[in-house]
Order: C-alpha cells, then structure tokens, then sequence
C-alpha cells in the first residue's frame, strides 16, 4: 500500500502519523486516510477538495500535477509527503 | 463593567484582567494558540463561551470554540462556500477573479438574545454565513451571494472583498446590518431573506466622478450600531466619518471639522451603548500613510453626534508613535466607561473614563488584529 507522511508542523494542530492507505490515484490514498482522520482534511485540501494554495504534495519525490482533483497515480511502493510550501510564509 | 479583554494578534489570543496589578490595573493573565495568527475572537455574552478565528498560511482558516475561559479549546467547523456552478467565472469590479473558497474570516458576532447558539460569520471573498447551532455547522446566506449586485464588490485593503461588521438589532434579530470593504452598508429586515443596498449620503474619492455616490462600491472600514439605539450607526469610511440616525436609510458626512483635525481617515470606530451622539475613532494619516497623525497616538470622541470633537492624548505616546489601530482593534464595554484599543505594534491602551486618559497594558504585544471586551 502507498504510504503517505505528513508535514511535522501539521502535528501540532491535528496528528497525522505516517499511514499506509489502498488506492491507485492521490485522491484515493487521501481519501482513505482522511475517512479516519476527517480533521485532518481540511488542513491539507480545501472545501472543495484541491489542494490548499500553499500545500503541495510529493509522489516518490515528484511534485503532483493535478492539485483540482488529485488525479496523478500512485502504485504500491510510493510514498506520499504532505508539505507545506515555502509561499506560505 | 468588563475586568476581561480578549486581544486577538498575530501570535496568539491574550486574556487580559483587571488585577489590580502595574501600573494600568491590567494583566495579561492567559495565552491561547501562541505563535497562531488569530484574527478575529467573539466573547459570546449569552452563554459565556468565546470564539477564536485562526488563519493558518498553510493549513487554511479554522474556528475554535471554549466554554471555560479559554483553559480548553475545540476546533469546530468553518464556513464552506458551495461549489461555483460548472463554467460560470465571476469576477470583481476590477476584473479579478473570485473564487468560491474561504479565504478568511472577517467577522464573527452573536445573534438576538434570545436565538441561543445563532452566529453571524462574515468572510472573504464577501460570503455571509450564519450558524444556528454554535459553530458547529453553517449556512451561506445565498440571498446576498446570489444578488448579481454583489459583484460589483472590491477588495479595499485586501485583494478580495470581505465582510467586515456586522450588527445585529436588539429589537429583533431578524434585522441585520452589515459593512463591506468594499461594498457598502446592506440591511435585512427578513433574518437574511432579502437584502437592500443602503448608503444615501456616503460618497467615494477613489471612484470615477459617476461612481462617488454609488452605495455599492463605498469602502466602509468599520460600521457600529448603538445598541441602545439602533436606528443609530456610526460608520469610519475610507473617505471620512459618516453617522445615520434612521437605519442607515441616509447618512451624514461629519468629517469636514475642524474640531476633528488633523484627519478623519481611519478604521475604528465605537459608539456608546447607551448614548448614540457619543462615539469614539483613532485617526490614522490618510490613505497611502497610515499612520498617526505627526507620530502621536490619538482618539477623537464626539459627544454632540459628530457637531465637534475632542482630540484624547493623554497617556498616549506622543513622540515618534507608528501605532495603526485595525478595524477590529477598538472596543468599548457595557458601562460605555471603558475603551480598550490595540495596535499594529503590539500596544495595547485602556480607558476607564471615555477616554479622558488612557493606561498602556503592555506595549510589547504582537500586532493586534481586534480587541474586545468579555464577562
């Protein structure tokens, strides 16, 4: 299963351990993980659900493309970083 | 008489209290979500609770309620814009872009007396939302996002336009009035059904001469209602100071004093609770400056309904003072006594005679976004 690691500085708001989530597409793996963290989505994703303006999320090191509906694929072995952009201040 | 002051900065909620201790008499005797940009707070005096409205650079707006003075605190929900109808672009009076997302809150206030757990939520991008159950779900008043009027707002002071006051009628709560940077003064008489654009008399500089009176595109700072007397509202404009006695149907320009010299710009404003002639402001430098008039912190105070005004200094700084007070940081309590006001630099000052003479708290705070006054 991909493995998703969150921002150390979401820590102090909501916990979000490392967690290993099924899904083929970030959208999924994300959606897994918040539907027992439901909290913690709204840090991380807007009401809508994209990416909030100054997050960004890495698959295997790669900056995702799609940040409106999180469309970029993940297979098993990948990790996942939830990181707070540098624009955010 | 309130011995409680909530000052919201941008590192953290502190509680103040009338100890008794230091020179002013006030301490600062808690801290809530130091290091977090807090902008807005609400001491709700119908159940004791208080709210506090956090803006996270990454992680987005988020509310936070305590029922015990702020020793504990629960994240509750945040107002949620709908989803944009597929293909429809809006845009601002600039031609900017709005999108249908929370950017911040701007306004937060109790409803009626008697409408437990009703609040009032303004935002930017301009999206009013009301919550009948303390926070924890609301409701985007669609009348007013709906009202193709509503886009002509603009940002004034801010890229997108947002809502900044609003003033709930103790006579009935369905009477709602609220200011827009920049979009005016609207009123419902309905509980948010319908709403009317209201502003005769208040003009702009920033407009084109056909624009100057067009009550939709008037960058009111700050708007207060007299809770006494709520047909009376006090308005610090982009422009000036206006005041309305009959429910902002017409207002008066009262800026072109010259008991208010040196300026009428600013953003605060307060109205006595009891006595809607007397109101309080803290003049800034016009428009591009920002800042106290020759380097001097002042008040001014009106008591004859904007006829003259008192220019307050002392116990203020008086000597190289770069102190902005925001819209939101002026406040003043039940008695109408006491006024507290916060600045840009982290000063915070309080009076315990309308003003006569003023105490600082402490002047080492972090900028402060809004002050007021709790049980």
């Amino acid at each position: 299963m991909p493995r998703v690691v969150f921002t150390e500085n979401i820590q102090r708001h909501v916990p979000c351990p490392p967690t290993e989530a099924h899904g083929v597409t970030v959208r999924e793996v994300l959606d897994a993980v918040f539907t027992s963290n439901e909290r913690a989505r709204g840090y991380v994703l807007d009401e809508h659900g994209a990416v909030r303006k100054h997050m960004v999320i890495f698959i295997d090191g790669t900056m995702i493309r799609d940040r409106i509906t999180l469309a970029d694929s993940v297979v098993p072995s990948s990790e996942i970083y939830v990181m707070q952009a540098l624009s955010g201040g | 008489m309130s011995d409680r002051i909530l000052a919201a900065t941008r590192k953290g909620l502190f509680t103040i209290e009338r100890t008794g201790k230091g020179k002013s008499g006030w301490s600062i005797t808690k801290t809530s979500f130091l290091a977090e940009h807090v902008i807005m707070t609400l001491p709700d005096r119908r159940d004791g609770s208080w709210y506090a409205s956090l803006y996270h650079g990454h992680f987005g707006s988020k509310l936070h309620r305590t029922t015990d003075k702020g020793e504990t605190w629960q994240e509750i929900a945040v107002p949620a814009y709908p989803r944009q109808p597929e293909g429809e672009v809006q845009k601002d009076m600039w031609g900017r872009v709005i999108e249908w997302k929370l950017d911040r809150i701007w306004a937060l206030e109790a409803g009626g007396v008697n409408e437990s757990g009703v609040l009032w939520c303004g935002t930017l991008p301009g999206g009013l939302f009301r919550s009948s159950d303390h926070g924890t779900t609301w409701n985007l008043v669609e009348s007013l996002w709906n009202d193709p009027r509503r886009q002509e707002w603009m940002g004034g002071g801010a890229d997108l336009p947002g809502i900044h006051s609003v003033c709930v009628d103790p006579r009935d709560a369905r009477h709602v009035t609220i200011g827009i940077s920049c979009g005016g003064v609207w009123v419902t008489h309905d509980g948010g059904a319908s709403w009317d654009c209201r502003g005769e008399g208040i003009w702009s500089a920033y407009t084109p001469p056909d624009q100057k009176q067009n009550p939709n595109v008037q960058d009111v700072h700050r708007v207060v209602q007299c809770p006494a007397h709520p047909d009376a509202l006090w308005a610090q404009h982009h422009n000036g100071i206006f005041r309305t006695t009959d429910g902002s149907a017409t207002w008066q320009d009262v800026s072109n004093l010259k008991s208010l010299s040196p300026t009428s710009f600013g953003f605060a404003v307060a109205v006595h609770p009891t006595d809607s002639n007397t109101a309080w402001f803290v003049p800034g430098v016009k428009d591009e400056h920002r800042l106290p008039p020759d380097g001097k912190v002042v008040v001014a105070r009106t008591r004859d309904g904007g006829q003259t005004f008192d220019i307050l200094r002392n116990g203020l700084p008086q000597d190289h003072a770069y102190d902005l007070t925001y819209r939101h940081g002026l406040d003043i309590d039940g008695s109408g006594n006491r006024l507290t006001f916060g600045s840009t630099t982290g000063s915070i000052w309080v009076t315990e005679d309308q003003g006569d003479s003023w105490q600082a708290i402490s002047e080492h705070l972090p900028p402060i976004y809004c002050v007021r006054f709790a049980d």
